[in-house]
């Protein structure tokens, strides 16, 4: 698995990415690269500078220092719409839907890029534009019966329980047809049945040929999902490889456990 | 069902001026028109995009002005020995300026909103409109000033079977303004349910999620603001060539409270909200008046029933009938979420 | 140079009143985060108290101007707890709104009840105007400079050396924090907004006198404080002192020197350029990292 990742180049590499909050320092310098097809976890303690990263790379903060490509393209200083369109979508750490619209709409929404509708042709009322919403409506249809909504379409996003907004955010990220999905702690705040749900639906996401970039706490998902792992403590980033060997790694169990654990156990 | 509903109210609409023949009424219910068509059109910046504007009447304004000088001609000097001038023109080509220069404005607007979010916003817009409105004292040589621009000609249009007609008459006046209050209204729901609503509101509920997934900020913060001016020019032209007389007055901010009284009581981000505040607030004056209550008490009741209306029914009048309407069917596959 | 002199002795006279609209306004803007479309009501309340005071009931005229400043703190004080108490949660549009309704009701009680007539206030002050050089102040001006840096600076001591004061500048820094330190939100609350109406009314009592007191007065003076507050950042009351004194001498120049019916606008025009380029106020602190 590994070698046929690596063989397929890098579809988002970070290089020397720096962020600093007037004297605070909350990504040092961080190199990392995300290969076609794989999933990739970002760990580390709260605080390590995980979503602040994802804020830089998808638009919503300016980094200080370092670059940040995606399939070759300068990602420094693009808007988040920006971001999108270049086929990186990205979750929020707080659940983030369209809380006042049904959940059909909050999907259609979604699909905002990949509607052509122009101004124009919307005003004039061009057979077009209600030929493309037929389409659209079908489609949306179509993400939320994959991610196991379809019985909700009609009901007010904001009102579906935690574990099912959860997976209406998937579904309107999905909608935005991402290469990239960069997931901000998806399964935080699930009980055990719904992760286990959720990394089976990850798998389906994964066949669909999206790479995905995640940031997570629950190890047991991480560590059952990931076939790289990078972990960050305090902004640097201080170890990275396949899960077998991150768990034994020194620096992830000090910057975890603390200093006494990791000499209990050498 | 609906449809019929639809056509038989538009019908009785159109049948007023045949029937009606006090004129004072008529008058009330064109300007109650008039207003009609610049509340819906904030309804898309305050209803629809959230954007807190509290400067429209600028736009307003600006289109009656703007159809006024165009339709009367103008000549001023910008600088010694520059001088811009205008001959008359025909009306339509007046509105269709009005049109322009309005939505010109909103685009400068627009892009200004995006940088400046907020209560700074409000701020900023109002501003704009009294600025607006002291240019409009102070360039006399362009505007005359509070001395008025008056004797604008009404529209003339050639009508087939009719010839060339001019709208002097209130009844001609009263089916402009329904016609452009329908196309209004249509053009609105077009663009409410269509890619580009479903962005406005999406940016409205949920910025940075709107933004995640592809949904340019300023291109449909100004995309709306041009729409939501433009409208406004157009009722601000259709005021000029009605009323004939256009003075300073006309950017109030007093106005601007007005539409934002009918959009909100109504109910902001839907699409009958601005009319039935329009209707609400448009027609009340003149049964207040009836009961000879001074203007300042009507002023005060507004006031007052505007803060209840926000407190008992924040949503505004629609929604709360929908809801109701609703509660009352019992029907467990309606979706209480509105359009 | 001498006409320069003499637009930088007006702009002094009137920059106090000015700054304690501004320091009224950004206080109640910064610490309750409500757009107050009430506050030129309440300059208009201050001046039309003392026409009722003074005119009408032939009160003493510096125990008119306390009077007034203190009804002005009382109905502050109304509003607040009346308006704005349950709408503690509500989003920005309604509140807004709402004090857009009291703004209409206000100033329309106001009309009823004194009409659309100017109402000139007698003061105490010497006619003959004050002559230093080659420029003259009229005596009340003088005075009303005086008073508005006496009042200036009692806020600026409330603000900064007594504990509501610390309380209130808690609440602005982080509300929930000084909540849960125990600050009582409800009370600061209403004690800013009355703090805020009762310099709004204080401007509004000093200045009436000196001009006239007309049921529209208010709508001015509110922009201008708004124009104040974004000169001098929000909730930086040192910053509304200079940005009060700054916006008058802008005023004076502008009318000066370019001409006198745009003197308003200046206040308007400073909002949309400084907004344009600097959208978060000149002066204005870092808002918190969201």
């Amino acid at each position: 698995m590994t070698s046929a990742a690596a063989s397929q180049g890098a579809l988002l590499s970070v290089e020397g990415l720096s962020i600093h909050f007037g004297g605070l320092v909350a990504v040092d310098r961080a190199t990392f690269e995300v290969r076609e097809g794989e999933v990739l976890s970002l760990i580390g303690p709260n605080g390590a500078g995980k979503t602040t990263a994802f804020n830089a790379i998808t638009g919503y903060l300016a980094p200080s220092a370092g670059e940040i490509r995606f399939r070759g393209t300068r990602l420094n200083g693009l808007k988040p719409n920006q971001v999108a369109e270049l086929g990186l979508v990205r979750t929020f750490q707080k659940t983030s839907v369209f809380g006042g619209r049904s959940v059909l709409e909050n999907v259609l929404i979604g699909l905002h890029l990949r509607s052509k509708q122009r101004p124009l042709a919307i005003l004039l009322g061009l057979p077009s534009v209600a030929r493309e919403e037929r389409t659209l409506e079908a489609e949306a249809r179509r993400i939320l019966e994959f991610v196991g909504l379809s019985a909700r379409a009609l009901e007010t996003g904001g009102a579906l329980p935690y574990g099912e907004q959860r997976l209406l955010e998937i579904a309107v990220a999905l909608a935005a047809r991402p290469q990239l999905l960069l997931l901000d702690e998806p399964v935080s705040g699930m009980n055990p049945v719904e992760t286990e749900s959720f990394m089976a639906k990850l798998a389906e996401i994964r066949a669909l040929g999206v790479t995905v970039l995640l940031v997570e706490h629950d190890m047991k998902m991480v560590m059952g999902v990931s076939d790289r792992i990078v972990c960050l403590n305090q902004g640097r980033i201080i170890a990275s490889g396949t899960p077998a060997e991150i768990r034994r790694d020194p620096e992830v169990i000090r910057a975890y456990l603390g200093e006494r654990y990791a000499r209990a156990h050498g | 069902m609906k449809g019929a509903l639809t056509v038989l109210w538009l019908a009785f609409l159109v049948s007023i001026p045949l029937w009606m023949t006090n004129q004072y009424i008529l008058h009330i219910l064109i300007v109650t028109g008039i207003f009609i068509v610049a509340a819906m059109s904030l309804n898309l910046l305050l209803g629809y995009t959230g954007q807190l504007s509290l400067g429209h009447v600028a736009f307003f304004g600006i289109g009656a002005y703007a159809s006024a000088l165009v339709s009367l001609g103008f000549s001023v000097q910008l600088a010694p020995g520059v001088t811009l001038a205008l001959a008359p023109n025909p009306v339509w080509c007046g509105m269709l300026a009005a049109i322009v220069v309005s939505g010109a404005f909103g685009w400068f607007i627009g892009r200004i909103s995006f940088k400046v979010r907020g209560a700074y916003f409000v701020i900023v817009s109002i501003s704009f409109a009294e600025v607006v409105r002291l240019v409009a004292v102070n360039w006399v040589e362009l505007t005359q000033g509070p001395m008025a621009l008056n004797n604008i000609p009404p529209l003339t249009l050639w009508l087939p079977g009719v010839g060339e007609h001019a709208f002097w008459k209130k009844p001609a006046n009263y089916w402009l303004i329904l016609g452009v209050a329908v196309v209004s209204y249509v053009l609105i729901r077009r663009l409410v349910h269509s890619r580009a609503g479903r962005a406005m509101i999406a940016l409205r509920e949920n910025e940075p999620l709107a933004t995640s997934v592809g949904i340019d900020v300023t291109r449909y913060l100004v995309l709306t603001t041009v729409c939501s001016a433009a409208m406004a020019g157009a009722a601000g032209a259709l005021y000029a060539h009605y009323v004939r007389i256009v003075d300073p007055d006309v950017f109030l901010f007093i106005y601007t409270v007005t539409m934002v009284i009918m959009v909100i009581t109504g109910g902001k981000g839907t699409l009958a909200g601005p009319i039935v505040g329009g209707l609400i607030f448009g027609l009340l004056p003149e049964t207040l008046r009836a009961a000879a209550i001074p203007p300042e008490a009507q002023w005060i009741v507004y006031g007052v029933l505007m803060i209840l209306i926000l407190y008992f029914l924040p949503a505004g009048i629609v929604p709360a009938v929908r809801q109701g309407w609703q509660r009352r069917r019992r029907d467990p596959a309606a979706s209480p979420a509105g359009p | 140079m001498d006409q320069l002199l003499q637009h930088g002795l007006n702009a002094l006279m009137l920059g106090g009143t000015y700054a304690l609209l501004g320091i009224g306004l950004t206080l109640i803007f910064g610490i309750m985060r409500v757009v107050n479309f009430t506050h030129g009501e309440l300059y208009a309340f201050g001046a039309y108290m003392m026409y009722m005071l003074v005119m009408l009931t032939g009160a003493n005229f510096f125990v008119a101007l306390v009077l007034a400043v203190a009804l002005g703190v009382a109905l502050g004080a109304a509003i607040e707890f009346v308006l704005l108490r349950k709408l503690r949660g509500a989003d920005i549009d309604t509140t807004m709104l709402v004090m857009i309704g009291a703004w209409i009701a206000l100033q329309n009680a106001e009309q009823l009840a004194w009409s659309g007539v100017a109402k000139s206030i007698d003061n105490p002050f010497p006619t003959a105007p004050l002559v230093i050089g080659a420029v003259s102040v009229a005596w009340n001006r003088v005075f009303v400079f005086a008073v508005a840096l006496v009042l200036i600076a009692a806020t600026y001591a409330l603000i900064n050396h007594t504990r509501l004061g610390k309380a209130m500048r808690a609440t602005f820094q982080d509300r929930d924090t000084a909540a849960l330190m125990g600050i009582q939100i409800g009370t600061i609350h209403t004690a800013t907004f009355a703090l805020g109406s009762g310099l709004a009314a204080a401007a509004g009592a000093l200045l009436g006198p000196v001009f006239v007191a007309y049921p529209t007065m208010g709508d001015l003076a509110a922009e201008k404080a708004f124009a104040v507050v974004i000169l001098g950042g929000l909730g930086n009351i040192a910053g509304a002192t200079v940005g009060g004194f700054i916006l008058a001498l802008v005023e004076e120049l502008g009318a000066g020197y370019i001409s006198s019916g745009y003197r308003d606008a200046m206040g308007f025009l400073l909002i949309i350029v400084i907004l344009a380029f600097r959208p978060t106020g000149l002066f204005a602190q870092k808002e918190r990292i969201g």
